[in-house]
């Protein structure tokens, strides 16, 4: 690394390693991110997509492992683990949503398990996995990145999944007649019809933001945080290559300290995404307006 | 950060994921979390109510104990009483007895002592008759004198 120039191994620490359709029409793995860009919408990001779901299938047959042998009698390990996270998740749903539901609960336990599980991948140094990439593939430049939840790509499409969740719950809750009139006829109303008739678009707009505004700022703000908390790491792992011995040391110190810190950004990003699935999903569940 | 069909990919894991968290994985978890909350429920309902009968077999236990004494102090007393009766009834068949016997000898030694002087009454007569006879030197007719000799044995 320390041939590189920092600039080239921050931007190679930022590159996916994507696959798509390369310029001589042919599909392989884009050798630079010119090349990733120039492959458009029909790409994939196979080590975001490979981590994900590798973690992924890591929760639910883990979780699953314990659910099978779930027992009301005492409880071994596992299950007590499983158990203090499903209670937890059980209790935050209680706290915000009190209709009925069964998707719910299991969608913000699945959430957050796989988002904390998706950022933990952080706390791993960021050269490690990467390396890993560079001696399996044998190509020395190989873009590799392992936390999924950088991608934008990965916290979209949950906040998509969430969003398409709100339309639905809100739809067979509230009616479509019901749906329409709460992002028409709020937050401004009139007795007369054509103020009204004058008011909707207006209020269309205000409303039309603040349901786009939902998924939109879920996914940012994960994707944001992770993203940054993986540049400070990178930043900090430049320090080793600098060949300063003081430096170095510094680097040593920065980083225990900016995982330490970073341990608690992890929880709470994965925290707070679950939260706000809820409280939006228990929002298009009510009558509110 | 390009946005690709990446996006797609990580949906439909996503989709996958909570479907099968929702089939294969709450349900189980969240049904024996309850099956145990009802457990320990029911398990202190049990606690209290066993606490409750320990109370009243406490309750009942002394009760019958003081019944028990009681009854027990009622018995010792009629024994006593019944003891004394006894002894009492012993002592005067006793008594009476006693009596019979002391009557009875009595009886006797009146009869034998009557026996006596009789036989001696009737030696008496022949022992004078033979000491007159023997003092006069002389026989005495018996039936000539037989009215004075048991005229002197009657007054013997």
């Amino acid at each position: 690394m320390a041939a590189e120039t920092a600039s080239g191994y921050i931007q190679h620490h930022l590159q996916n390693l994507t696959f798509g359709q390369l310029p001589d029409g042919g599909w392989g793995f884009a050798h630079s991110a010119a090349e990733a860009k120039a492959m458009g919408f029909w790409a994939f990001h196979v080590d975001t997509l490979g981590w994900s779901v590798a973690l992924g299938l890591i929760f639910v047959l883990l979780f699953r492992m314990a659910a099978k042998k779930a027992t009301s009698g005492q409880p071994g390990g596992l299950q007590n683990f499983v158990e203090v996270l499903v209670e937890f998740v059980d209790g935050s749903v209680k706290d915000s949503f009190h209709g009925r539901s069964a998707v719910i609960a299991p969608l913000a336990l699945t959430i957050f398990v796989w988002v904390f599980m998706m950022n933990a991948i952080d706390l791993i140094p960021v050269d490690w996995i990467p390396q890993l990439a560079i001696m399996i593939s044998g190509d020395h430049h190989i873009p590799f990145r392992a936390v999924s939840t950088t991608d934008v790509n990965a916290t979209l499409a949950m906040a998509f999944s969430v969003f398409a969740l709100i339309i639905f719950y809100s739809i067979k809750v509230k009616g479509l007649s019901g749906f329409i009139g709460e992002l028409t006829l709020h937050p401004f109303g009139s007795k007369n019809i054509f103020v009204q008739i004058l008011l909707i678009p207006v209020n269309f707009i205000l409303e039309f933001v603040t349901l786009i505004a939902k998924p939109i700022s879920l996914a940012l703000r994960l994707f944001g945080n992770m993203y940054a908390g993986e540049l400070v790491f990178i930043l900090i792992a430049v320090m080793f290559g600098s060949g300063l011995l003081w430096l170095s040391g510094l680097g040593v110190v920065l980083q225990w300290a900016w995982a330490v810190f970073h341990i608690l950004i992890i929880t709470l990003q994965a925290f707070i995404f679950m939260v706000l699935t809820i409280v939006y999903l228990s929002m298009a569940h009510e009558d509110n307006h | 950060m390009n946005i690709n069909a990446t996006l797609i990919g990580q949906s439909v894991a996503f989709f996958i994921f909570v479907l099968f968290c929702m089939k294969f994985v709450w349900p189980p978890v969240i049904a024996a979390l309850q099956e145990r909350q009802k457990k320990i429920a029911e398990g202190l309902d049990a606690a209290s109510r066993a606490a409750r009968d320990l109370e009243l077999a406490h309750d009942k236990v002394s009760q019958q104990l003081r019944e028990a004494k009681t009854q027990a102090a009622e018995i010792i007393e009629q024994a006593k009483k019944r003891g004394a009766q006894i002894v009492e009834e012993a002592r005067d068949q006793a008594r009476v007895e006693a009596e019979r016997v002391k009557a009875q000898a009595q009886a006797e030694i009146e009869q034998e002592l009557n026996g006596v002087k009789d036989a001696l009454r009737a030696q008496l007569g022949s022992l004078a008759v033979n000491g007159a006879e023997k003092i006069l030197g002389a026989t005495i007719d018996q039936n000539a004198h037989a009215e004075l000799v048991n005229k002197l044995a009657a007054e013997i």
